[in-house]
């Protein structure tokens, strides 16, 4: 980018740069290298990854049914009738986790950029970002020896009262069912949710703020008229982050839910859903060859979904660009 | 702005000394357990280092063996990595690891690949771990030692028929202890497992007409709890009230036990019974007197034995091409199927193992004096 340019100085004498010369461009040239290697090694591990996935999981794509026999655990089933009940399983429990995170990600997010005294602010958002530091295999272990001993008469009392509801039936204990996995994901991709909105609604343009409160409104119908919609598209980015963590979670998972094969929406009865994640880690050490192979392919599925995931969200912040503060 | 320096720079320090005094700790701790094991087991000359891996059924047991073998032979360093019976034959015939534990028996084609990676020696297959499967359950209430139950009421619970604990099956076989009104939860294994293939086995040949599902690694009852591997499968019966599942007898815990019902009377598990069963069994369909299989009687009526019992292999090559390896797991083989290691395996601190007999043991150590070196 330095070129040898005369450079006038403010007395009026010109001074020539010569190239080569002037400091700083050995480190400018460094520091490009070493920023494009950067992305380059990003990008080449990222392919790297999709086709050693590819690689491994194509023999399983294309095997015959007495191929895919010999593999136990697929139970005599076809490669797609054994991932579809998976997949259903994913994305159900992420699609649970994200119900009630979001809504009370939005809800810490808007305390603590707009509600809260500064101090408290603070450190509650200190906090919230410490969530994320707990490895999953303590959420695993947090699940199965306080969740669900706590959720049990709760899920009594709905199987009880409501079990007429398909949603609600045939609950049993221990509380190793679907409902039980999203609340733990739900805890899970809560501080990554958190933390991106609060970053959003902080960016909220003071102007907007100060006029809708000159105008007249409440702080709440401030924050509706003002930071909400500013906020939008990173609420949706933030979503899709979380759901790009709950869709790959593994230990909580397999530690937390009793698995099945089954697509149906019984939400607290036990054996019914598996995650792909969760169905991989319980089957690898006792698979061979095929089955490896199998499992392999499953996770090829999985990165696809979580992709796709990631592509529709670009789009829709990429429609309301001018009003991103992610980009 | 120097008072935010300062303050950054000394969090650097901080950092700096703390990874430095962890690695430091990593170091020292190394040094420390060899000091330990110096003085012990002068005399030997075996020197290197042996990885092995396989089934989390020996786990237990493979810590025990290692820390005593390690205690007789300091200069060898043995790991064992849990991975699982199907990876463990993976990497034992791919080369990775130098002897491997495998609840299963190499099928034709997996010894077929033994002897390529055995350079031209047939595969070893010596049953050294022998452990009770516990039916484990979890009733606090019920204020007996052990619950007894016949072949056909175990079938019953965990084929769904049986739903409640004071069934008048279970109130037959255990008369003057009050039953609560408790649901059955029958818990199972979710992942595949030489666990349940031994379990099934044993339903199927002792109350075949009751369990209709034969002898399967994966649980073919769906709807069911389960948990993966040991520790989910106890984490998930102690959940629960009225839980009942199958586990190695070793980790069963505070969770009450079956005395299982074997012709006229009810056993409970203990080592003796478990290793009653496999001396009156006859021998596996491709024996060998390198491969010592055994056929199972599940369905024996002997008084004293434990019929729902674990075989664990340990699988060798019968030669190595480098001499160290031969000596070392020939020593390591040797030291595991010795009456020293078998009774620390035997410890219930261990694994609560089942020591193998004298009869076996004998042929054990025929087949392991013929590993050699090749070529």
């Amino acid at each position: 980018m330095a070129t040898a340019a005369p450079t006038p100085s403010t007395s009026g004498r010109t001074s020539v740069v010569r190239a080569g010369r002037s400091p700083g461009k050995l480190g400018n040239r460094i520091f490009a290298g070493i920023s494009s290697g950067a992305g380059i090694i990003i990008l080449v591990v990222l392919a790297a990854v999709a086709l050693f996935l590819l690689y491994r999981a194509w023999p399983a794509l294309t095997a015959s049914r007495e191929q895919l026999a010999e593999v136990g655990f697929m139970q005599g089933k076809g490669m797609w009738a054994y991932v579809a009940p998976l997949l259903f399983g994913t994305v159900l429990s992420s699609v649970i986790a994200l119900t009630v995170a979001v809504p009370l990600s939005i809800g810490i997010a808007l305390f603590i950029s707009h509600y809260a005294p500064r101090r408290l602010a603070q450190g509650l958002g200190y906090l919230v970002d410490l969530l994320a530091a707990i490895p999953s295999v303590i959420f695993g272990l947090w699940g199965i020896q306080w969740l669900q001993p706590t959720l049990d008469p709760l899920f009594r009392w709905l199987t009880d009262r409501l079990g007429w509801i398909p949603l609600f039936a045939d609950y049993q204990a221990p509380a190793r069912n679907i409902m039980t996995a999203g609340l733990v994901l739900a805890i899970m991709v809560l501080p990554i949710i958190t933390a991106t909105i609060r970053e959003v609604f902080l960016q909220t343009p003071r102007l907007h703020e100060e006029a809708s409160l000159a105008l007249g409104a409440t702080r709440w119908e401030m924050i509706r008229q003002a930071v909400l919609p500013f906020g939008r598209s990173g609420v949706i980015s933030a979503a899709m982050l979380g759901m790009g963590r709950a869709l790959g979670e593994t230990m909580a998972v397999l530690m937390v839910l009793s698995p099945g094969y089954l697509i149906n929406f019984y939400l607290l009865k036990p054996g019914q859903h598996q995650s792909i994640a969760a169905n991989i880690a319980a089957q690898l050490p006792e698979a061979s060859g095929m089955g490896v192979d199998v499992l392999i392919a499953t996770g090829l599925i999985l990165f696809v979904l979580t992709f796709g995931v990631n592509l529709f969200a670009r789009w829709v912040i990429a429609r309301r660009a001018e009003f991103s503060g992610a980009n | 702005m120097n008072v935010k320096r300062a303050g950054s720079r000394r969090l650097a320090v901080v950092v700096a000394t703390s990874a430095a005094a962890l690695t430091l700790a990593a170091c020292g701790g190394e040094s420390a357990a060899e000091d330990q094991t110096a003085g012990a087991g002068a005399g030997s000359e075996l020197s290197g280092s042996v990885a092995g891996s396989g089934a989390s059924s020996q786990e237990a047991a493979m810590q025990g063996w290692i820390a005593g073998f390690m205690d007789q032979n300091p200069d060898v360093d043995v790991t064992y990595d849990p991975t699982g019976s199907g990876t463990g034959r993976e990497q034992f015939l791919n080369g990775t690891v130098l002897f491997a534990g495998t609840d299963a028996t190499l099928d034709e084609e997996e010894l077929a690949a033994g002897v390529d990676r055995c350079f031209g020696g047939e595969v070893v297959e010596l049953p050294l771990y022998i452990s009770p499967i516990a039916v484990v359950y979890n009733l606090p209430e019920v204020d007996a030692e052990h619950l007894n139950l016949d072949p056909e009421t175990i079938a019953g619970i965990f084929m769904g028929e049986i739903t409640s604990w004071d069934d008048p099956a279970i109130a037959a076989a255990n008369p003057g202890v009050e039953l609560p009104d408790l649901p059955v939860i029958p818990v199972n294994r979710s992942d595949d497992s030489g666990t349940t293939e031994n379990f099934t086995a044993y339903l199927s040949e002792a109350a075949g007409d009751v369990w209709t599902h034969g002898e399967v690694e994966t649980w073919p009852i769906p709807g069911t709890q389960s948990g993966a591997q040991t520790s989910g499968m106890i984490d998930v019966v102690s959940g629960a009230e009225g839980a009942i599942g199958y586990a190695d007898a070793s980790r069963a815990g505070d969770l009450g036990t079956v005395a299982v019902g074997v012709g006229e009377e009810y056993v409970p598990f203990s080592p003796e019974a478990a290793a009653a069963v496999v001396d009156a069994s006859p021998e596996g369909e491709d024996a060998s007197d390198l491969r010592l299989t055994v056929d199972l009687a599940r369905d024996t009526t002997e008084a004293g034995t434990y019929p729902i019992v674990l075989i664990s292999y340990s699988v060798a090559c019968s030669q190595y091409d480098d001499p160290a390896d031969a000596a070392n797991v020939k020593a390591l083989l040797e030291y595991v199927a010795s009456p020293e290691g078998q009774e620390r395996a035997s410890r219930p601190d261990v694994a609560g193992s089942a020591p193998i007999s004298e009869d076996l043991r004998a042929r054990v150590q025929s087949a392991l004096d013929r590993i050699t070196v090749a070529g």
